[in-house]
């Protein structure tokens, strides 16, 4: 997808279990404003509010997010690489981006 | 930010931040360096000898997924000589277990190994289900990991295999921990530490036994963990990594399972300081070796362990440890709040009511004759002091006491269990 106008464009997927918060679908399209209305280019942060506040059709947003950030034990991955090597919540969006949670609190 | 280069080749960009040390590393890297802390925890404690007949406990989860598909890597790879097998229990849960035994046998097909499931009903005459309808959700889970416990080493037993490999990783070992530590329970804490939960040598008169047929008899299962020191966010990365298939819905019965104390308490731990899962292990360890009289103060409970225990170190149940921790956490936390209540209050708390409450802890709220069972468990514990392992008088499985756990459990579900073919013909 191509990035049109004041929108970025990237996709997200989910698993581990956490599909079943995103109406059991493992893979969104999702379009994201530019800029936020901070003015700031978007982050991760903004993007996690943005699931929970447009995404998640379910009322448990505890199993996803804790005191505003992703909750411990869900791992984030961009385009395939760890967060934590990428600036985590702060890291900056690019258009096509992969983002994925996956959830390792489920079930053995 | 600029990309991160792999510590171990410095040429591929790394993509994975490893826990336990902050190494960053790029794919092909971490793969071959988790299959590798595998194999040096296989090696080091010997968990395996040539030829041996190893059979998968397969739920069809993360863990157990990567546990089987290591095992092949480095069967192959390594020669091992082993024979594997996997075994998978089915709880009987419609829309859960089902959906996970798909994912079992796709396992087997792709690892091209022979694959075991043995229902609860045909084992127990019950189905998780049923054990539902009776018992309601809350406590099912005791019945259900008590039930499960023995039913891997069944079915061990049916495939002529005396050793059990699981997928517990060091998240759950952690955790155990933890829950152990907060129960004041020093002796499970030993236990439950090992690596290996019961050989064949701890139990000197369970190793003559054997079925009429020659099959190894379910008092002779041996039991290991190789995924011990292995974190819970590598599995899972090396899973995605290898784009394996695993199951992660969680059980109908305990949806909220995972939300358990001390399992959240270990993941904030981890986000604070990654190295804390496995340094909380370490003490565990270091601990369980400074548990005062591991020989003589806890005869009574302690003598029959290696494997008698190995019934109970995972009574608390579901396939994810989280259960374990919010079913019998969440009593003990609502004790302590009673308590703390009763005292504000005024009121007298009873010494030894806390005493009959701990040992009912792990029983559902005495809705049936099982808890009452326990009440009686202290005195029959001292019957014991002498014998070196017991045996159920029932089933013959390994006991601490006179009649199991699951006998025990099994007999309150029996008795409340409707009669119809008395009924009017």
């Amino acid at each position: 997808m191509a990035d049109t106008g004041d929108n970025v464009h990237l996709t997200v997927e989910f698993s581990g279990g956490l599909e079943m918060l995103f109406s059991n679908r493992r893979k969104h399209s999702v379009s994201l404003p530019k800029i936020s209305p901070k003015g700031t280019p978007v982050t991760i942060d903004f993007l996690v509010k943005y699931l929970c506040d447009h995404l998640m059709k379910d009322s448990r947003k505890d199993l996803f997010i804790m005191e505003d950030n992703v909750r411990p034990g869900i791992l984030v991955l961009i385009n395939d690489s760890d967060w934590e090597l990428e600036g985590e919540a702060d890291y900056e969006i690019q258009p096509n981006d992969n983002i994925m949670f996956v959830s390792t609190l489920h079930g053995g | 930010m600029p990309p991160s280069i792999c510590a171990l080749c410095t040429a591929n960009r790394a993509v994975i931040l490893r826990p336990k040390n902050h190494q960053k590393l790029c794919k092909p890297c971490f793969l071959i360096t988790f299959e590798d802390e595998i194999h040096e925890t296989i090696t080091s404690n010997n968990l395996f000898r040539r030829g041996e007949r190893v059979a998968i406990g397969a739920s069809g989860g993360k863990d157990s997924t990567v546990l089987a598909s290591v095992m092949k890597t480095l069967n192959d790879r390594h020669d091992y000589g082993l024979d594997l097998v996997l075994l998978s229990i089915d709880e009987g849960i419609k829309g859960y277990r089902d959906d996970s035994l798909d994912t079992v046998r796709q396992n087997a097909r792709d690892y091209e190994m022979p694959l075991m499931i043995l229902g609860y009903d045909e084992l127990y005459g019950w189905t998780m289900d049923q054990v539902v309808e009776q018992v309601g959700k809350k406590g099912n889970c005791t019945y259900c990991g008590v039930f499960r416990r023995q039913a891997l080493d069944r079915g061990a037993a049916r495939l002529g295999v005396q050793h059990v490999v699981t997928g517990h990783n060091a998240d759950d070992m952690a955790e155990t921990v933890m829950m152990n530590l907060l129960r004041g329970d020093l002796a499970r804490l030993s236990r439950t530490t090992s690596i290996i939960t019961s050989t064949p040598s701890a139990a000197p008169e369970a190793k003559a036994a054997t079925t009429e047929g020659g099959l190894p008899s379910i008092t002779t299962i041996k039991r290991s963990k190789p995924l011990k020191y292995a974190y819970e966010k590598e599995i899972v990365l090396y899973a995605h990594h290898k784009s394996l298939l695993y199951f992660s819905t969680e059980c109908i019965y305990s949806p909220e399972a995972f939300r358990g104390s001390a399992r959240a308490l270990i993941k904030n731990l981890e986000r604070i300081r990654p190295s804390s899962i496995v340094d909380v292990i370490k003490s565990g360890e270091d601990m369980a070796r400074l548990v005062p009289g591991n020989e003589d103060a806890c005869a009574n409970d302690c003598a029959t362990n290696a494997s008698a225990t190995a019934a109970e170190d995972e009574v608390q149940g579901c396939g994810s440890a989280g259960g374990k921790s919010s079913e019998s956490m969440a009593k003990m936390e609502a004790r302590l709040r009673e308590n703390a209540k009763a005292e504000e209050n005024g009121l007298e708390t009873e010494i030894t009511s806390v005493t009959v409450e701990m040992n009912s802890l792990k029983l559902p709220n005495g809705k049936n004759k099982a808890s009452r069972a326990s009440d009686s468990q202290p005195r029959r514990k001292k019957k014991v002091t002498q014998q070196v392992m017991g045996t159920c008088e029932r089933c013959g499985y390994l006991s601490s006491q006179s009649i199991c756990k699951a006998c025990v459990l099994l007999e309150g579900l029996n008795k409340s269990r409707p009669k119809a073919e008395i009924g009017i013909s």
